[in-house]
């Protein structure tokens, strides 16, 4: 596939973004400035994390105004996939490309930590390889991730299934305890109506290979990759070459999805 | 009338030039300098820019090294890791703007550090922070503490580099001036790292970003003052911060740089545009000509005399040959950053500021640069502590265990590492909470091990021994993650130098810097002093704040703090240690006199380190964790938190621990002190041979909270596949290491003999809930 990582001012997720797509994926992913309009060559935009515009007045507000964000409205009704990544989720509710709202979080503060999610529906190709019911372990870091919609909104996206992740416990229950910002519904992920627009809150770009603390945000590029007919490059589980975040030790499951270590030479500061 | 002979030729119009520095300044120039030069000179001539106290002590530092590609002097330290790539690196501290308005003190210190990594070319990787408050209980450190964690967290998470790690310690001392040391390290292509280079007569002189408004003004004269109860008067001494003006700045000049257009590039930090445009003129052995009036302003109605000495954040100078200022302009203006030509390089030596072609100031460089007088002090050496008074044996170890893990500068951490991104970049493998954190380089197979470390109750009882073990304590935190230790960056803490008890403790802790840093063949790159750390004559326990880095070849063999599986075989690495002086343990329990700290044989030390990198690199180890603050019994509790997993503890060890033979290996300080120091070149220094000697004093076997808590040094507990353990002995011996067996892995327990059995829960409950 061909990927467009929009680049705002501001924006700290794209490099990260672009390296998991090439390098662990094998996939083309170019940056785009958000100047640029041009999105035609391109089957999926990516708007990354960060703090495009410096989230000055409310995360995403300027954002939305960029010229790049026209190009991306085409896009998303043209039916071409489009994936909010945190400050991008928070773009693309701005913009009204997905519905409802992000207040800062519940506890007022930036929150950095690990969080699970259940996947809760195959609406959109993002998850559609994905049982529904698996859950995830993925690092969040935002301060605006309190996602809120009217309850007849709540309604409508809930009845669609467009709900298509859960801040959820270990075993998969939902609960406020798993809940890190007071998200609406504990709300992680969500797809529009036609599920090609996608967005989530938490980062499955830092958690894609085998030697940093979890791989699970794999299982949401490869859902899209199988999707789209493509084969990502998969390399087998090893026991080898593992540490968890805090030394926590990862799960038996998460043991036989970790993979070894196979390092890219390429040029490392870009 | 006649005036007499005693009064001083000269009086000193500024506060902060003595007369007789004034007096030189005159003689110098032949007249009395005008307002705004005498406002350049007292920036230039203060400690925090020209090192007046210091600068001769720091001399004594080891400053080469095989890798070191840049030393002190530039912007940041670099040493080379191959694969054509440095890491840089560099650690400031902000602790008088964090005591005004802790949240902008704060944030401006982590703009500050990372401006002097990227101007040298390399893209920031990681933060560290290393905090120093007074007791946790009190409102003003609870005011301050949470106004610098939100602080770090606003500027670090905005601008995308991940906050990894540092410290916080509480101590009385720090009560009124809390230390703020932001550490920063970057990674640059060798052949990309930016100089200063000589320039020539005629370059244009560019200030790119922020405009120029009055916040800041006197920052680097106010740092190198006291603090007092009109602290609050200096709020406008204090910068305020924009994390994505930076952003735009850091993205901008890390592209244009390598285009080779910009023949130098300097940050606007403390004295703002004098210091920069100094350095710059200084560096390249030319002058330099800037016309204020040319300075895009933030307020109306600004003098030369605020333009010159405002620190307003997030401004760059550069200087290029005059072909390319349009187009590095258009550069800038691409990324949306105002940029004005101020000034051009003049080749009289000398520094002219004009507005609007006046001439208000005139200087010669060097008088503001290598003539800034480096005074050596008397010291007055502080009597060595008495021994520590011991409290009566504790009968229940668990609770006073709990009460251990639970206190403010041993507990969890989270709630302050939660606030900063610390994933971002995608590059964390380990991230703070226990130890070193490690960071991957992408393309290579290689990555970097990062702490900061310094004990200042260790410094408060003995500065040099202090300064060793902060030296060790560090190396030792790499050495647990199979890193091999490269480069040094440190921040010297101190009271008013002008004080012989100060300038003692500086001197002292110096010399135990370098005595560890040649010892463990560790360069020191890069650092910052910042003295005068009193307020109303009180001055801060010596904090010489060691941050290091440390390089993994293979990634793949990196060891975690955490047990890993049930069964493991659990040891000490190291030898048996019972010191309680400067324990967390004594100043819990009240004691009146903490004693001295735990000894130090840095020759053992490098041998411990040694085994425990040999065997991570072999991949024997399943986790390592030294034994810090809180001693034997909290790195065990450590690992099992950190593992979510139980310890079950041989009580034979403990027994052969109390009848251990301890003149077999205890220190011998006079051997250590009379062995010369290694050679500057830091080439390799082999294993320790273990020698006989005297035991340690403080040492008290038959105690088992000394046992227990206390901190005894070069001790790290490892754990390891039974199946391992035969090849680990074998690596031991033959380094002339001890190796003790403790227990080993398992159950939801953490349970020792009869004197300890506690719950898994009860310990990470104690543990989790301190800070809160």
């Amino acid at each position: 596939m061909k990927f467009a990582v929009a680049v705002f001012p501001g924006t700290n997720c794209d490099r990260e973004t672009l390296h998991v797509l090439r390098d662990v994926f094998g996939q083309t992913a170019d940056p785009v400035w958000h100047e640029d309009t041009d999105l035609a060559a391109y089957d999926c935009v990516v708007l990354p994390g960060g703090f495009a515009h410096g989230d000055h007045l409310r995360a995403g507000a300027i954002a939305r105004f960029s010229p790049i964000m026209r190009a991306v409205e085409r896009f998303a009704r043209g039916d071409r996939l489009v994936w909010g990544i945190c400050n991008g989720f928070q773009v693309l509710l701005e913009a009204g490309l997905l519905p409802g709202a992000m207040l800062p979080n519940a506890g007022r503060a930036f929150v950095c930590s690990w969080v699970y999610c259940r996947v809760e529906s195959a609406t959109t190709p993002f998850t559609a390889r994905i049982t529904p019911g698996q859950v995830l372990r993925l690092p969040i870091a935002h301060g605006e991730g309190r996602y809120y919609a009217p309850p007849e909104t709540l309604r409508s996206i809930e009845r669609r299934g467009q709900v298509a992740l859960r801040y959820c416990l270990l075993d998969g229950r939902i609960a406020d305890a798993a809940n890190p910002n007071g998200a609406l519904a504990n709300v992680a992920g969500l797809c529009n109506e036609g599920g090609n627009v996608f967005a989530l809150m938490p980062h499955p770009e830092r958690a894609s290979e085998p030697e940093l603390a979890s791989q699970d945000g794999r299982a949401l590029f490869e859902s899209l990759l199988a999707a789209a007919g493509e084969r990502p490059l998969l390399s087998p589980p090893t026991r080898d070459a593992i540490v968890g975040a805090h030394g926590v030790r990862p799960s038996s499951q998460e043991w036989a999805r970790r993979a070894p270590l196979q390092p890219i030479m390429r040029d490392p500061t870009a | 009338m006649t005036i007499p002979a005693t009064q001083p030729a000269v009086r000193s119009p500024h506060p902060s030039l003595s007369d007789a520095e004034y007096g030189t300044i005159c003689e110098r120039l032949g007249r009395q300098p005008n307002v705004v030069e005498l406002g350049m000179l007292a920036a230039m001539w203060s400690e925090h820019c020209g090192y007046k106290n210091s600068r001769a002590l720091l001399k004594r530092l080891p400053t080469e090294g095989p890798r070191v590609v840049q030393g002190p002097g530039e912007n940041a330290g670099a040493v080379d890791i191959d694969d054509g790539l440095l890491v840089v690196l560099k650690m400031e501290s902000h602790n008088h703007p964090s005591a005004v308005e802790p949240f902008q003190g704060a944030a401006t210190g982590v703009g500050g550090i990372l401006r002097d990594i990227f101007t040298m070319g390399a893209r920031p990787i990681a933060l560290l922070d290393s905090l120093r408050f007074g007791p946790l209980d009190a409102d003003r450190t609870r005011y301050l503490f949470g106004g610098v964690v939100a602080g770090i967290a606003h500027y670090g998470n905005c601008i995308g580099v991940p906050t990894v790690g540092g410290e916080v310690f509480f101590d009385p001392s720090y009560a009124e001036n809390p230390l703020v040391n932001a550490m920063c390290v970057g990674l640059a292509r060798h052949d990309e790292l930016t100089r200063a280079r000589a320039s020539a007569p005629g370059d244009a002189v560019l200030v790119v970003g922020a405009a120029t408004g009055r916040d800041g003004i006197h920052g680097a004269t106010f740092a190198s003052a006291e603090l007092d109860d009109a602290r609050e008067e200096r709020r406008p001494a204090v910068q305020v911060g924009n994390p994505f003006l930076e952003k735009l700045l850091l993205e901008a000049c890390l592209e244009l740089l390598p285009t080779g257009s910009v023949r130098a590039m300097q940050d606007l930090g403390a004295a703002g545009l004098t210091s920069s445009s100094i350095e710059v003129a200084a560096r390249g052995g030319r002058g330099m000509r800037i016309d204020v009036a040319r300075v895009s302003r933030r307020e109306t109605g600004m003098t030369p005399y605020d333009v010159m000495l405002s620190e307003s954040q997030e401004r760059m100078l550069l200087v290029l040959p005059p072909e390319a200022v349009e187009a590095v302009r258009a550069h800038f203006a691409r990324w949306e950053l105002h940029s004005d030509v101020v000034g051009e390089i003049a080749d009289d030596g000398l520094i002219r500021v004009l507005d609007a072609g006046q001439e208000v100031a005139c200087l010669p460089v060097p008088l503001l640069t290598d003539e800034v007088p480096a005074y050596v002090r008397e010291g007055k050496a502080t009597p060595p502590p008495a021994p520590p008074t011991l409290p009566t044996e504790p009968n229940d170890l668990g609770a006073t265990l709990l009460r251990l893990l639970g206190s403010p500068n041993i507990c969890s951490r989270e709630p302050i590492f939660r606030r900063y991104d610390h994933t971002v970049q995608a590059n964390t493998m380990i991230e703070p909470g226990f130890g070193a954190a490690v960071v991957r380089i992408r393309g290579t197979s290689k990555a970097l091990a990062l702490t900061t470390d310094c004990n200042p109750r260790y410094c408060a009882a003995d500065p040099r021994r202090g300064a060793e073990i902060a030296v060790a304590e560090a190396a030792r935190n790499l050495a647990c993650r199979g890193a091999e230790p490269i480069a040094v960056t440190d921040c010297l803490n101190f009271g008013n130098p002008e004080r012989p008890e100060a300038y003692w403790q500086l001197s002292e802790s110096i010399d135990g810097l370098a005595t560890a840093c040649r010892a463990l063949g560790v360069p020191i790159v890069s650092g910052n002093v910042s003295l005068y750390n009193e307020t109303n004559g009180l001055a801060i326990a010596p904090t010489p704040i060691v941050g290091m880095v440390g390089l993994l070849e293979d990634r793949a063999r990196v060891v975690g703090s955490g047990f890993r599986a049930e069964s493991d075989i659990v040891l000490l690495l190291g030898r048996i240690g019972a010191e309680l002086g400067c324990s967390e343990y004594l100043a819990l329990s009240g004691a009146a006199n903490l004693g001295p700290p735990p000894a130090l044989d840095l020759d053992f030390e490098r041998a411990v380190q040694d085994v425990c990198r040999t065997a991570a690199c072999q991949g024997l180890l399943a986790s390592a964790h030294d034994c810090s603050e809180g001693g034997l019994a909290v790195a065990l509790a450590e690992c099992c938190i950190a593992g979510g997993v139980g310890f079950e503890g041989n009580p034979e060890a403990l027994a052969s621990m109390r009848d251990a033979d301890l003149t077999l290996h205890a220190p011998d300080d006079n051997v250590r002190q009379a062995r010369p120091p290694n050679p500057p070149e830091l080439g390799g220094v082999g294993g320790a041979s273990p020698r006989h000697a005297a035991p340690t004093l403080g040492m008290d076997l038959a105690r088992m909270d000394a046992l227990l808590f206390g901190e005894s040094q070069s001790r790290i507990v490892v754990s390891c596949r039974p199946d391992h353990l035969a090849h680990l002995e074998a690596l031991t011996t033959e380094h002339a290491v001890t190796l003790h067996r403790l227990g080993q892995v398992g159950g939801d327990r953490f349970r020792w003999g009869d004197s300890l059995d506690l719950s898994l829960k009860e310990v990470a409950h104690a543990w989790r809930d301190g800070l809160s």
